[in-house]
């Protein structure tokens, strides 16, 4: 029991920056992000106290956290639609000085919105192939899909988002 | 191309907010919450999660707290607000009424064996060591008893200063010292230097004439016995010699 716990302890502080921005890149808002990687800890803690402990010793923290990090999104979403970034109030501790701060906040901000806005398919993949630079096996192995769909879907995201990005320019 | 990609990279960057991760542990109970709080012994900082009282200690500051709960607990602390009843469910239980729930989780069974007796001794009341290593049937232990005491994260609320010397000396105490454990016993109502004395007279136990009991001197039940029915014994021996049957309520030896 207490070495689940220190296994835990140790997994929520060397991913929670991880999951936390896999949450904000798949739902667009630091709110819901913060929720998102919270439910993605609760399960896993709930899961790992079922496991057997050669389970536990194999298994892959990062793509696990991720599998059910996306699958925490998914299940969201059949309640509400990913709010844009309205909600964007929590605080959160990177970069030095305030005005840079608030500028890499704001462009963060915004293509996070742009990913929230793509098909969940294509965002699921973006985000876990290029935010969280999980490998395409990696990926696949998250997502429960065949490397190849991962590649395309990777790929027509990636697409999608570069097309948005021309709209805004040409605005 | 790049450019989208490197965006991309950054957003990866991105860290926690400050306070996530103790959020989460909280939640699942790895971590423990902690307050101040103001009790009939002056300030007394408590810690709790959701499965108990998991500490608590008169320390100086908050961090000082941190740091004794870090180095003998050794979960994560976060300083919070108190549930709304805690501070009068800690109140009644200082007062004898028993509404908390202990964590005791991280302690070895004998550790917790000890921790529960102990924290049936009744208020107003004492038992030497060896009476805690008679009754979780680990007679010879005495000394663990001590040790297991003396390590007791929850003192006042698990009651290690309701145990005592045989020979009378008060014994030492790690919620302050001897003299904080004779002021927790005064305040409860035990007339320690009275017990002192009888201690170091070599009396061991009270017996009652009338009904043939014999009891520890802080028992209940030989409390409202006349002066003129008492017998003061010094060993179960000679009690029993005597035609003495021991207590069942406070159990001074086995009962046969």
């Amino acid at each position: 029991m207490e070495g689940v716990e220190r296994l835990f302890e140790r997994m929520v502080r060397e991913h929670q920056n991880r999951v936390f921005a896999v949450g904000f890149a798949l739902t667009g808002n630091r709110h819901d992000a913060e929720e998102v990687a919270q439910d993605t800890f609760l399960r896993a803690y709930r899961a790992l106290v079922t496991y057997p402990p050669e389970r536990i010793r194999d298994l892959k923290q990062s793509p696990w956290l991720h599998r059910i990090a996306v699958n925490v999104v998914r299940n969201r979403a059949r309640g509400h639609k990913p709010r844009l970034s309205e909600l964007n109030g929590s605080e959160s501790d990177d970069a030095p000085g305030p005005e840079s701060r608030a500028l890499q906040r704001a462009e963060m901000d915004d293509l996070a919105c742009r990913l929230a806005g793509l098909p969940p398919r294509y965002r699921e993949a973006v985000v876990l192939r290029h935010v969280h630079e999980l490998s395409y096996e990696e990926v696949a192995e998250a997502l429960d899909q065949p490397v190849g769909t991962v590649k395309s879907n990777v790929h027509r995201g990636l697409k999608l988002l570069r097309g948005e990005n021309h709209d805004r320019v040409d605005e | 191309m790049t450019a989208l990609m490197s965006e991309l990279k950054r957003l990866g960057s991105l860290k926690a907010p400050a306070g996530f991760a103790e959020r989460v542990l909280l939640e699942v109970g790895i971590a423990d919450s902690y307050a101040p709080f103001e009790t009939v012994l002056g300030s007394v900082y408590v810690a709790w999660n959701r499965f108990g009282v998991s500490a608590a200690a008169r320390s100086a500051s908050a961090a000082d707290f941190e740091e004794w709960f870090k180095r003998d607990v050794g979960r994560p602390l976060v300083a919070a607000t108190a549930p709304a009843d805690l501070a009068a469910k800690i109140e009644d239980e200082l007062s004898g009424k028993r509404r908390l729930r202990f964590d005791l989780r991280g302690l070895t069974e004998f550790e917790q064996a000890v921790l529960r007796k102990t924290y049936q001794i009744p208020r107003g009341e004492v038992r030497p060591y060896g009476w805690v290593a008679r009754e979780i049937r680990r007679p010879a232990a005495v000394r663990a008893v001590g040790t297991a005491l003396a390590n007791n994260p929850i003192p006042y609320f698990i009651p290690c200063h309701r145990v005592v010397r045989t020979d009378g000396e008060i014994g030492n105490y790690g919620g302050g010292g001897p003299e904080a454990k004779k002021a927790i016993l005064t305040m409860e109502g035990v007339r320690v230097n009275r017990l002192q004395e009888l201690a170091r007279a070599g009396v061991r136990y009270q017996g009652v004439k009338t009904t043939k009991i014999f009891c520890y001197p802080t028992c209940h039940t030989g409390r409202h016995a006349l002066e003129k029915n008492i017998v003061w014994l010094h060993d179960v021996a000679s009690a029993r010699a005597a035609g003495f049957r021991p207590c069942k309520v406070c159990r001074p030896a086995a009962v046969a």
